[in-house]
């Protein structure tokens, strides 16, 4: 077997030295009735690496690639191009085969990264300090709720009708075990988000407002009254960003008055790979927020002889050291993703973010206005960054969905398929457009779309 | 002393003049291969950028609603070159399992196969949206559920969820279900138990859930004491256990197989009680002993420990959660199901009636995806008899690094027989205030990624030495001699020993300075 | 003024029916490099055992306890900036923090200073 270097004869030269005859002897604490005699069966047994592959590509082949045909998916997820040299580099094993740095004298490179990407992300927010990263945006904003009660000592979170429903359901499902009360809503398909109706469901008793820029309709709005609206009722304002390269064009939620800023980093660097791994982004803008974050943190410090150097720092936060006092259970995160996103980043520089997302931006423009052009669709939409809403004259959009991708179209994301069983959102498509969509994509969207409203019932 | 290095050099060459290194200082700092690199903030500028993208004319119309962002983000860049050099650099001051032995106790540090990295990138499963119409994405779906059918046979269990993203979070998947099964059945309880030499992730993860954590004793051999953990399932009379659910990890962290398990469990079971256990030590009885068989109603499997996904300096990880029949109906969503023609679908929150008491989502999407591609692909490489042949090569490597080690090194286990995966020592005889710390950066000298050190708790100065089965003899016979000559440096009370490391790319590092004023962004 | 000890290593100075708490030396020197201190809020009522601070070093958090029950009328300012304090003083200027007397009976129970070195050589 090819990734066994034993031999016979050195297992052999080993049982001797252990003293055991066979190395059935060493597993004499499990208990008779429990050990198996042999392979399990109705498992196939080892396999060479031609094989595999060729098993693994057969199944790989059932899926449609995002790439060879128009696409327009988002929600939380968007398909960015990835320079070939990102993938170069988190595949050195120097970063591919280490593990988390706690012997910083030979992690030098993961904890020099960590902290060049703590710094990209609290910048990229507007925040003070960014931590090491979580498991994607979903779960990191669960943690900002959970950090937030901490922090207020209250146990209330509101959340934006607008919120993404997966994130809003990772909250809803951990508050029922932590005792927290989460005040949800469902998205009203308006133009422009209800502001002055999430404010008013702002109480003495919420730790926080939870709101996501750009929304989950791809609407986006100034947030600085709902940060202001929480402050003084002593909550604080979390923000969710689901897409990075937004905070290129849009204004930082830092800015914005935001307390702590959580979200998906896939965008950059990671790729779609059907859900994960991702990235979760965590930031606060107050840095005496410190000690209440999740996670690992990577902090400057010298060596012996004086020299720069870095650690994982403020540990005692942690569940390897605080146990059942933790901040969070979580020990393992997204190191790589981080890696991938800050090279990434590292390439697009301040200037290449700009002009990445400018030209999202402008080819989301020319689609919307395209798209709107189709006899019987509407975009819903005052502002956007590059995904936005249609709605279909009443037809299900997401009968639309399956019957494009039919026609070779991978067209969007259905509010219907993320608010199943909703009549009232059932008409809704969300169309997302970045870098990698052509003008002919979008034809091809438009023209095909304009078939699939007429024939749809 | 010395420890034959397969490049031929032999510590009697190294010149001691001028420095530890020998010769004379350099200018830049750099020693030939040893490469000094500056911050990205230092080197990279705004204006600077590695992608050719197009020029948008800033002044076109645009639907922002005047939420341009106009100050400086404060970001910077490099081109492509530069950011090739600069992150190679920083590799290069990185220990990796690629570069050599890394035999970091309960994470299971083995070879990462490069066909898995291949599998994951086919666009296939690489170039896929999660929310893609089901029908476009039935691979990815029978990935899900090829995977989740070797899990349950792997280990006796007739249910799994897919969907938390690395051990911890499948720690909570369990406990989350243990939970909401009792609530069901009106029998909400209070206290998990947790023996002290667990992960600190349990504790964490039983409290997040709003349970109470109390300490299971363990006996002088280094087991749970059944006889303790009886007793306290007794406290309160009949039927009126407050207790939830036992934490056990098995092989537990003292590289120990919980010979007791199923006693265990039957007695748990019996006071109403679920049995998690932790399964971060899988790699030690894959295909020997099926944990199903044992009693246990969840277990976490980390696909990056027992199934070779990589570690990535920190995830991302996968964790997998196989259920007992009882809590399997507690599962979170999404699950993969088929249908009766074949065709694979999701249940998710729409699914009113076959999403039955689930206890709700854990995350966005549906898991790991380039963790499974990654981890079936290993399955696969190794077949039933390969993963049989991988518990016992792991757990023969860590006998032979016990019984070489046990003659000089205080092994406080090593009388209660043959140890799992991984082999338990500590600083008991070390000298001149010499610590377990000590050594280990004595091993980085060495060239040695060092063991896990100071856990578990139960031990003074814990060295959790686990060698996995990607090693060769050669290459554990040469760390057995360097332990031996760094524990007799300890034994010795060598002063030298408590400056190490003084051949890595950096000396010891401040802690203390870095958490009195933390500073974890650039500044300037 | 009388200075009292804990077996949980904590000293109580009693003025004016105010006492004033820290951590002995001995306890400073067990804990190694103090890098944070969580001190409580003032006006917290706390009970005797119940946790009323936490000190951390690099590797360790640890539950300072309330000596007795009482109320947290004021905590070290200085901690929060120089934590170091609390190994470089830790009786004298490295102190917690200060509070009310709810049962002067409770102070009875704990160790004055010649019983607590006897306790601490007995370790």
């Amino acid at each position: 077997m090819r990734y066994l270097p034993l031999t016979d004869t050195d297992r052999a030269a080993m049982l001797a030295k252990i003293g055991a005859a066979t190395v059935d002897d060493l597993f004499v604490d499990v208990p008779e009735v429990a050990r198996l005699d042999g392979p399990i069966h109705d498992l196939p047994l080892h396999a060479s690496e031609m094989a595999v592959e060729r098993h693994m590509k057969a199944l790989a082949a059932k899926n449609l690639v995002a790439g060879d045909v128009p696409f327009f998916l988002g929600a939380g997820a968007y398909r960015h191009h990835v320079p070939a040299s990102v993938d170069a580099i988190i595949q050195r094993g120097e970063f591919l085969t280490a593990y988390t740095p706690y012997q910083p004298e030979i992690a030098q490179g993961t904890l020099q990264m960590l902290f060049e990407f703590q710094t990209q992300v609290a910048r990229l927010y507007g925040c003070a300090v960014a931590n090491a990263s979580m498991y994607d945006g979903s779960t990191a904003c669960w943690e900002a709720v959970a950090m937030a009660t901490r922090v207020t000592r209250r146990s209330r979170a509101v959340l934006s009708g607008a919120l993404h429903p997966h994130y809003a359901g990772v909250v809803k499902t951990m508050a029922q075990f932590t005792g927290d009360t989460i005040a949800d809503a469902m998205p009203a398909i308006t133009p422009e988000p209800d502001l002055a109706g999430l404010i008013a469901r702002i109480d003495d008793q919420t730790a926080c407002v939870v709101v996501q820029y750009p929304d989950i309709l791809g609407r986006i709005s100034d947030l600085t009254a709902v940060a202001e609206a929480a402050h003084a009722r002593g909550a604080l304002l979390v923000v969710v960003n689901t897409e990075p390269v937004a905070l290129g064009a849009c204004k930082s939620p830092g800015e914005m008055g935001a307390d702590i800023v959580v979200g998906e980093g896939q965008s950059l660097g990671v790729g779609l790979q059907f859900g994960g791994p991702y990235l979760g982004l965590f930031a606060v803008r107050d840095p005496r927020h410190v000690r209440q974050m999740p996670g690992r943190l990577c902090g400057e410090t010298e060596d012996a002889e004086g020299k720069r150097g870095f650690v994982l720092t403020l540990s005692t936060r942690e569940q390897h050291i605080r146990r059942e006092k933790a901040t969070s259970n979580i020990c393992t995160n997204s190191g790589l993703c981080a890696l991938a996103f800050s090279v990434h980043m590292t390439l697009l520089g301040e200037a290449g973010l700009r002009q990445l997302a400018a030209e999202n931006h402008r080819l989301a423009c020319l689609a919307a206005d395209r798209l709107a052009r189709v006899p019987g669709v509407r975009v819903l939409n005052t502002a956007f960054f590059n995904e936005f809403t249609l709605l279909l004259d009443g037809k299900p959009a997401r009968e639309i969905i399956r019957d494009l991708a039919d026609r070779g179209v991978l067209g969007g994301v259905s509010l219907g398929r993320l608010y199943g069983g909703v009549t009232a959102l059932d008409h809704a498509l969300l169309v997302a457009v970045t870098e990698t969509t052509t003008e002919d994509d979008i034809e091809q969207l438009a023209r095909e779309l304009e078939a699939s409203v007429k024939e749809t019932v | 002393m010395t420890a034959p290095n397969q490049s031929g050099w032999r510590p009697e060459m190294q010149v001691a003049e001028n420095g530890l290194l020998g010769g004379p200082a350099t200018t830049t700092g750099n020693r030939a291969l040893m490469l000094e690199e500056p911050l990205l903030f230092e080197i990279g500028r705004a204006d600077v950028t590695g992608v050719d993208l197009p020029v948008v004319d800033a002044s076109a119309p645009n639907r922002l609603a005047g939420l341009e962002r106009n100050a400086a983000i404060g970001l910077v860049g490099l081109t492509e070159p530069e950011t090739v050099r600069h992150y190679t650099r920083l590799s290069r001051q990185n220990y990796g399992i690629d570069l050599g032995f890394f035999p970091l106790g309960s994470c299971t540090m083995k070879h990462n196969p490069r066909l898995n990295e291949k599998v994951a990138r086919l666009p296939g499963f690489a170039d896929v949206h999660p929310l893609a119409p089901q029908a476009t994405v039935q691979g990815a779906l029978e990935v899900i559920s090829q995977l989740g059918e070797w899990l349950c046979k792997l280990t006796g269990m007739p249910a799994v969820a897919m969907s938390p993203k690395a051990g911890a979070h499948g720690e909570l998947c369990g406990i989350l279900a243990i939970r909401a099964a009792h609530e069901a059945r009106g029998d909400a309880r209070e206290v998990v138990l947790v023996p002290e030499s667990a992960h600190g992730t349990n504790p964490a993860t039983a409290a997040f859930a709003n349970y109470r954590v109390e300490d299971i004793p363990a006996t002088p051999e280094g087991r749970v004491d059944v006889a303790a953990l009886k007793a306290r399932l007794e406290v309160g009379g009949p039927d009126k256990c407050d207790v939830a659910a036992v934490m056990i990890t098995n092989p537990n962290t003292c590289g120990l197989f919980e010979k007791d398990f199923r006693e265990i469990a039957d007695a748990v079971h019996a006071a109403g009680g679920y049995v998690y256990c932790d399964g971060a030590n899988f790699n030690a009885i894959v295909g020997k002993v099926r944990p199903g068989d044992l009693g246990v109603d969840a277990m976490h499997i980390n696909l990056h420990k027992t199934f070779s996904t990589p570690h990535g300096g920190g995830g991302p990880g996968s964790g997998p959660v196989v259920l007992s029949d009882a809590l399997a109906p507690f599962a979170p969503l999404p699950f993969v199901r088929r249908q009766a023609d074949g065709a694979f679908y999701l249940v998710e929150e729409e699914h009113r009636e076959e999403r039955g008491p689930s206890f709700g989502r854990m995350t966005a999407f549906h898991g790991q995806m380039g963790m499974f591609t990654r981890a079936l692909t290993y399955m696969l490489s190794h077949g039933a008899d390969g993963l049989k042949q991988v518990a016992e090569d792991a757990v023969l490597n860590a006998n032979f690094i016990l019984r070489s080690m046990e003659d000089i090194l205080h092994a406080p286990f090593a009388a209660s027989g043959p140890c799992m995966h991984e082999a338990l020592f500590g600083d008991k005889d070390f000298t001149g205030g010499l610590s377990t710390l000590d050594v280990a950066k004595g091993l980085i000298d060495e060239g040695y990624h060092p063991m896990t050190v100071y856990f578990p708790l139960v031990v003074h100065g814990a060295m959790l030495v686990e060698p996995t089965e990607t090693e060769s003899k050669a290459a554990i016979d040469q760390f057995i001699t360097a332990f031996r000559a760094v524990v007799e440096r300890a034994l010795a009370g060598d002063e030298a020993l408590k400056q190490a490391p003084y051949y890595a790319p950096r000396r010891r590092l401040d802690e203390t300075a870095a958490a009195r004023k933390p500073r974890l962004v650039f500044e300037g | 003024m009388t200075r009292y000890f804990t077996d949980e290593h904590e000293w109580i100075d009693v003025e004016d029916g105010i006492a004033t708490v820290g951590i002995t030396d001995y306890a400073q020197g067990q804990l190694g490099d103090i890098v944070f201190v969580e001190l409580p809020e003032v006006g917290a009522l706390i009970e005797q055992g119940k946790d009323a601070a936490v000190v951390e070093s690099v590797k360790a958090a640890s539950d300072v306890y309330a000596p007795i029950t009482g109320e947290i009328t004021e905590v070290n300012p200085a901690l929060e900036g120089d934590p170091a304090l609390v190994n470089s003083a830790p009786e004298d200027d490295g102190w917690f923090f200060k509070m009310t007397i709810a049962d002067e009976g409770e102070l009875d129970r704990l160790m004055d200073e010649d019983s607590y070195k006897a306790f601490v050589e007995a370790l």
